[in-house]
């Protein structure tokens, strides 16, 4: 149980960091709307082509914006030297990676939601007949990212370049969420929309698998 | 040492047999012709990296749960000479595929994943030189390495489900069916002499690894006096 009461208590304690600030969530959503708008510069597409290309740039632009959004996420910890004593506090340091994974996850999820909006506008795809899936998609690629992410966060930390680093390991090791968030979200929002379930448990695994090794390997993570 | 030389001659040895074999030996393949002769080379190499990375993930849990350095060393030295296996696959590939395909690259399931493991593993090398200290340095790539290998088959499997909606260009056989008994026989022993070639490059950057580890205690040393 203290698990769950210890990821409680230090998943309000990253909320409250962001929300007395909200520099995270504001420069991401702004970074992710650059993106978006110069996607669309570089390659103007058509109706037909938005539709096509539209769910993958979304994507791309989720995963850039996560590997810059991620990058404070142990990086803050170390200023005042908090991760140590974060470490003495709690009886499993697995659930410091809980909390800060959740908050990160509602962080993605919450910068996503606000970007839907004019993503559909933008790029002419009306979202609304799918929505509820789309958004099923969204957090479980999100929580994938962040898993991954609040991992490769603890390690980049501790290295030299850690602000080119984290992209550079994350990026690939994300390969597969790109590939199946992009691919199920483009028959969703197709003319005539599909719910590729196969797609949707394939995110599941991929966010099992690595939550479960960030169980297991999580506190060699944090070692001094 | 001496048995370190007796291996690399005998690797060497075996590389010869092995070009002799798929260059004479076995048969000209009918509709692919002289290029698919590159096969037990770039088939094999491949092998022999996925084999080294396989040893390299070892390596890894083995450093995370012991904690010697000899696993680190290990590790560094597989993803080294895996990466070069893989580079070699990388670029012997488009010269097969290019007659046969009429393409140098198709965003394949077999072509991407390989792509990404060299992705991920240069990655691991790069954090390898980004950190200083060196526990530090063992511990944070081994569990890097750990993840990374994971990722591996997921890739795949991503690719392989939802992005090869075309039938990829289908003229490789790869080692499974109707491979004539020659050319079987050319390829298994190609891949015995990768194995054996990759293993004395092994053995050969780990010696390597463990000098600069004494070099590096003799420098400490040296500077406290």
């Amino acid at each position: 149980m203290s698990l769950l009461s210890n990821t409680a208590t230090l998943l309000g304690k990253e909320l409250r960091t962001e929300f007395r600030s909200r520099e995270l969530l504001t420069t991401t959503v702004v970074f992710i709307l650059v993106v978006l708008i110069l996607f669309s510069f570089a390659i103007s597409p058509t109706a037909e082509e938005s539709r096509e290309f539209g769910p993958g740039l979304l994507w791309l632009a989720i995963l850039f914006a996560a590997s810059l959004m991620l990058q404070p996420c142990f990086l803050r910890e170390q200023t005042n030297d908090t991760l140590s004593s974060l470490r003495l506090a709690v009886s499993d340091p697995f659930s410091i990676f809980l909390a800060k994974l959740i908050a990160n996850t509602l962080f993605l999820l919450l910068t996503e939601i606000l970007m839907l909006p004019l993503f559909a506008v933008f790029y002419n795809i009306p979202i609304l007949p799918k929505l509820h899936y789309l958004l099923l998609v969204l957090f479980l690629g999100s929580l994938g990212i962040s898993i991954a992410g609040t991992a490769l966060s603890a390690i980049s930390a501790q290295a030299r370049m850690r602000e080119l680093l984290l992209p550079l390991l994350l990026l690939p090791l994300l390969t597969p969420i790109l590939v199946v968030s992009a691919t199920v979200s483009v028959s969703l929002l197709d003319r005539e929309p599909i719910v590729q379930w196969k797609g949707i448990a394939f995110l599941g695994v991929f966010d099992f698998i690595f939550l479960t090794a960030l169980w297991l390997f999580g506190e060699y993570l944090l070692e001094e | 040492m001496a048995k370190r030389i007796l291996l690399g001659v005998v690797a060497i040895l075996l590389l010869i047999a092995a070009a002799y074999a798929s260059f004479f030996v076995a048969p000209t393949e009918r509709t692919m012709g002289v290029i698919q002769r590159i096969f037990y080379f770039h088939a094999a190499t491949a092998w022999a990296g996925e084999m080294t990375f396989f040893v390299c993930f070892v390596a890894n849990l083995l450093y995370i749960w012991k904690r010697q350095q000899k696993y680190d060393w290990l590790g560094v030295t597989c993803a080294e000479v895996g990466l070069a296996c893989i580079t070699v696959v990388l670029i012997t590939g488009p010269i097969w595929a290019h007659p046969v395909w009429g393409i140098w690259w198709t965003w394949d399931a077999r072509l991407t994943s390989t792509f990404v493991l060299w992705l991920l593993y240069i990655s691991y090398l790069l954090l390898r030189s980004l950190i200083e200290e060196p526990d530090r340095r063992a511990l944070l790539s081994a569990l890097f390495g750990v993840f990374a290998f994971l990722d591996v088959p997921l890739v795949f499997f991503s690719i392989r489900w939802w992005r090869t909606q075309h039938p990829a260009p289908v003229v490789m056989g790869g080692s499974g069916s109707g491979l004539d008994p020659t050319m079987s026989k050319v390829f298994f022993f190609n891949v015995f002499v990768m194995h054996v070639f990759v293993a004395f490059l092994i053995v050969e950057r780990y010696v390597l690894e463990k000098l600069r580890h004494d070099v590096d205690i003799l420098q400490r040393e040296v500077e406290s006096q």
